[in-house]
C-alpha cells in the first residue's frame, strides 16, 4: 500500500544499491529467478522466426504510435457507443481523483484490484485508503506485496524477491495461516481469503494489455482468473490505462499477444485472455452494469514530443528487459526506487518522474545491449539509455529540451575540464607542455578520483610519454 | 469534451508537427501462414493444453453424455452448472440419470445466487466457438444462456469442442469467423487450460481463482 517511488527516495540509489548487493537473499532469489526465465523464454520462441515476429510488432506499435490521437478518439467513440464511459486524465493525482469519484458516487466501500502498474504508477491504493476506500489486490503476488507493505518488485511477477518461506511467514503472521512450504497450501489459503472479497466488492479495478480503437475492446492478459473475476462479478469495473496502450485493429493484438506472454514468462499463451467491449447487456445475466475507461497521460504525451524518446512508448510491458539485465539480476527491483525497475524503468521514469530526480538511473547500465537485443518490439534501449545520458549533463534548464530536469547532472568542475582539455589539446605547443607537466610530476596525482577509484586504481601518468618512447625506439634502430 | 482530454490531444497533435509519422508496413505472415491438416492440429492442440494440465478426451458424439457422468462420477463431482437452453445443455437434461449428478441452471442475475455459484456449484459445462492449435486455446463468447462466470468461478470446467472446430492460430480464428467486423460480444475469452500461478518463487500451483480442472471433451 505504501510507495517508494517518492523522490527523495529516488535519489537515494547509489545507497540501496549497496544494501542491495550485500544482502545474499536477495540476490539469490533473482538470480534463481531471472536464469530460469530467460531459458523459459528462449524455449518459448523454438521453430518462430523470431527476428520477423518482433519487426511485425514493432511495426505493430509504430503504426499505433503514429496514428495515436486519432486512434485514441476512435477508441473513445466506440466504448462509449458499446456503454463503456471514457475518462481522461493529465496526471496521476487527476486519475486517482477521477476513480475516488467514481466510487465515492457509487458509495463505494471495498475496491478488489486486478494487476495494474498504473495504478501502482499514481498510487492509487494509498489514495483511495485516504479517502477510506479499502483497496484490495488480488492478484497473488501482488496480495503478497500488499500484505507485506512493500512495492512490487518485477512488473510480472511482483513478489519475486521473496522466497517460500519469507512468504509462508508474512502469511502467517498476516493472516492466521500455519507455517507451511506447501505452495499449493498457501495459494488455497489466499483463494479462500480473496473469494469471500471477490463476492463483496463493491468496485473491481484493472489494468488493461491491449486497447483496440477499431472494435472499442480491452484486451487484458493473465493466469489465476482474478482479472476476470476482478472484471466480472463487482456492479462496477474500472479500467485505467496509459494513453500508449490502444492499438489500432483487433489482429494487431495476435502478434503482441504472441510476443507478450512469450518474453514474459515463456508461456505459449497466458491461462486467459479476457476481451471486454463493454457492461452487461439486456438480459445477460453476470458483468458489471457500469464499465468505465481512464486514459492516463502522466508524461507520457510529452515523450511523444521527441521522435527519438518516443519509442519508449512502445514499450508492452513484458519484463524480458529486466529479467536479461545484468545489473537488475544482482541489484532487483526495489534498489531502483522506481514503479517500472530496470531498462525500461531507466529509460521510462525520467519522462514521468523528471532526470532531476531520476538522474542516476540512465547511467545503472553496463549498455551490454541485452535488452534491446531481447526487446519484443525492438525498443532501442542503449541508445535511449545513452541520450539520456546526454541529456543529463548537456546544456543546461534553459535550453528546450522534452525531458524535465534534463542538465541536472551538469557540474562545474566537469564542464571546467573538458574546456581546459580542448584548450591544451587543441595546440601542440600546450599540449607539449602537458606531457612534460604530467611526466615530471606525476607523484602529486591524487590517489582517489572520485567514483572511479572506488572500486579501481586511480590512473597515474607515466614517466615518459608515448611520444618520447616512440622516439627513443627509433633511434635505437628499432622497428 | 473535458479539458484534459482535449490538453492531451492538442498535445500529441503538436508533438508530431506536420509531418504525419510513418511506420513500416505490418506483415502478418509469421501469425498467420500455418497450413496444418485437421489431424495435426487437433494434435497439436492437445498437446499444448495437456502441458498446462488441460485435460483432453476424444469422445464419438452419441456417447459425451455417458463419458461425461463417468468422469464426474470419477472426480467425485456432486452437481452440474448447465445451460438448458443450449443444444448440449438439452441433451444433457435428456440423459439425465436419477442416481447421477444433480444438474443446476444459470436462470437468474448472479447477484440473487452469488453466494450460492461461489460455494455451492461443483462444476461447469459449457459449449465453446472452436479453439486454437497453436497455443492450445478454447474461444469463448459467454452468452445469455453460457453467462461470464459458469467457465470461471466453479472449481471444475467441463468444454465440449467440436473436432472440426480447430483452428491453426489466434489469426485465423479471427479472420476466418470475422470478428472485428461483426461486433465484439460484451467478453469475449481464449482459456489456455485452468488457472494456475507461479508468483511463490515460481512454483506452479493450479487453480488460484479460477477452476482448478480444464476438461475438454472433443466430439468426434
Amino acid at each position: 500500500m505504501t510507495q517508494t517511488s517518492t523522490l527523495s527516495d529516488v535519489r537515494e540509489f547509489h545507497p540501496r544499491v549497496r544494501t542491495a548487493l550485500d544482502n545474499p537473499q536477495i540476490r539469490s532469489n533473482f538470480r534463481n529467478a531471472m536464469d530460469g526465465l530467460m531459458g523459459k523464454r528462449q524455449k518459448a520462441f523454438d521453430g518462430w522466426d523470431l527476428d520477423k515476429l518482433r519487426d511485425l510488432g514493432a511495426a505493430v506499435r509504430l503504426r499505433a504510435l503514429a496514428r495515436l490521437p486519432e486512434l485514441l478518439e476512435r477508441l473513445e467513440a466506440n466504448c462509449i457507443r458499446q456503454g463503456i464511459q471514457v475518462h481522461w486524465a493529465e496526471t496521476g493525482e487527476q486519475a486517482c481523483e477521477i476513480i475516488g469519484d467514481i466510487c465515492k458516487a457509487r458509495q463505494a466501500r471495498t475496491v478488489i484490484k486486478g494487476k495494474s502498474m498504473v495504478s501502482e504508477e499514481m498510487e492509487l491504493n494509498h489514495y483511495l485508503e485516504e479517502q477510506g476506500i479499502e483497496a484490495l489486490e488480488s492478484d497473488l503476488g501482488e496480495y503478497i506485496v500488499q500484505l507485506a507493505e512493500e512495492t512490487p518488485s518485477h512488473i510480472i511477477m511482483p513478489a519475486i524477491h521473496k522466497n517460500t518461506t519469507e512468504i509462508s511467514d508474512l502469511m502467517h503472521e498476516r493472516t492466521g495461516t500455519e507455517r507451511s512450504h506447501d505452495v499449493d497450501y498457501l495459494t488455497a489459503s489466499a483463494r479462500q481469503q480473496l473469494r469471500e472479497k471477490f463476492m463483496t466488492a463493491d468496485v473491481g479495478i484493472s489494468g488493461v494489455n491491449f486497447a483496440v480503437a477499431q472494435t472499442g475492446t480491452l484486451c487484458l492478459v493473465e493466469n489465476e482468473g482474478n482479472g476476470r473475476l476482478t472484471t466480472t462479478v463487482p456492479p462496477c469495473h474500472i479500467a485505467v490505462t496509459g494513453i500508449e496502450k490502444v492499438v489500432e485493429h483487433l489482429e494487431d493484438i495476435s502478434p503482441l499477444l504472441a510476443l507478450l506472454t512469450r518474453s514474459a514468462t515463456g508461456q505459449h499463451i497466458t491461462t486467459y485472455v479476457n476481451m471486454i467491449s463493454g457492461p452487461r447487456r439486456d438480459a445477460e445475466l453476470d458483468g458489471p452494469e457500469a464499465v468505465h475507461l481512464v486514459l492516463v497521460d502522466s508524461g507520457r504525451s510529452s515523450v511523444y514530443q521527441d521522435p527519438e524518446l518516443m519509442d519508449t512508448l512502445r514499450c508492452i510491458r513484458c519484463g524480458a528487459c529486466m529479467n536479461h539485465c545484468p545489473v537488475y539480476t544482482r541489484v532487483g527491483g526495489h534498489a531502483y526506487g522506481t514503479t517500472y525497475p530496470g531498462p525500461i524503468g531507466k529509460i521510462l521514469m525520467p519522462h514521468l518522474l523528471g532526470l532531476d530526480s531520476t538522474r542516476d538511473l540512465p547511467s545503472a547500465s553496463t549498455l551490454c545491449g541485452a535488452c534491446g537485443e531481447v526487446c519484443p518490439v525492438r525498443i532501442p534501449i542503449p541508445t535511449l539509455l545513452q541520450r539520456l545520458r546526454k541529456e543529463s549533463v548537456d546544456g543546461d534548464r534553459l535550453r528546450p529540451s522534452v525531458v524535465r530536469g534534463h542538465g541536472s547532472k551538469r557540474h562545474w568542475k566537469e564542464v571546467l575540464a573538458w574546456n581546459a582539455f580542448r584548450w591544451i589539446f587543441a595546440s601542440p605547443g600546450r599540449y607539449r607542455l602537458l606531457g612534460m607537466l604530467m611526466t615530471r610530476f606525476r607523484a602529486f596525482t591524487p590517489s582517489r578520483v572520485g567514483a572511479w577509484s572506488r572500486y579501481r586504481s586511480a590512473p597515474k601518468p607515466a614517466a615518459r610519454t608515448l611520444h618520447q618512447l616512440v622516439n627513443e625506439r627509433a633511434k635505437g634502430g628499432g622497428r | 469534451m473535458s479539458k484534459a482530454r482535449n490538453a492531451i490531444l492538442e498535445r500529441l497533435r503538436a508533438g508530431r508537427g506536420d509531418q504525419p509519422l510513418q511506420a513500416p508496413a505490418s506483415d502478418f505472415s509469421v501469425v498467420r501462414d500455418r497450413d496444418w491438416s485437421l489431424t495435426e492440429r487437433l494434435e497439436r492442440f492437445e498437446t499444448t493444453i495437456s502441458s498446462v494440465n488441460g485435460e483432453v478426451h476424444r469422445v464419438v458424439e452419441e456417447v459425451w453424455v455417458q463419458h461425461l457422468w463417468a468422469l464426474m462420477a470419477a472426480k467425485g463431482l456432486n452437481n452440474l452448472l448447465v445451460a438448458p437452453e443450449t443444444v448440449l445443455g438439452q441433451q444433457l437434461l435428456q440423459q439425465q440419470q436419477a442416481s447421477g449428478p444433480e444438474l443446476r441452471t444459470y436462470r437468474d442475475p448472479v447477484e440473487h445466487w452469488k453466494s450460492e455459484l461461489f460455494n455451492g456449484v461443483d462444476a461447469a459445462l459449457t459449449g465453446c466457438r472452436g479453439a486454437i492449435a497453436e497455443t492450445g486455446s478454447l474461444i469463448l463468447w459467454p452468452t445469455v444462456q453460457e453467462p461470464r462466470l459458469m467457465s470461471l468461478v466453479p472449481p471444475v470446467h467441463f468444454v465440449v469442442l467440436r473436432a472440426d472446430q480447430v483452428y491453426c492460430t489466434f489469426y485465423q480464428a479471427l479472420a476466418e469467423q470475422g470478428w472485428a467486423d461483426q461486433g465484439m460480444p460484451t467478453n469475449a475469452l481464449l482459456i489456455s487450460g485452468p488457472s494456475k500461478t507461479a508468483d511463490i518463487e515460481q512454483t506452479l500451483a493450479y487453480g488460484v481463482h479460477g477452476p482448478r480442472e480444464l476438461v475438454v471433451l472433443v466430439l468426434e
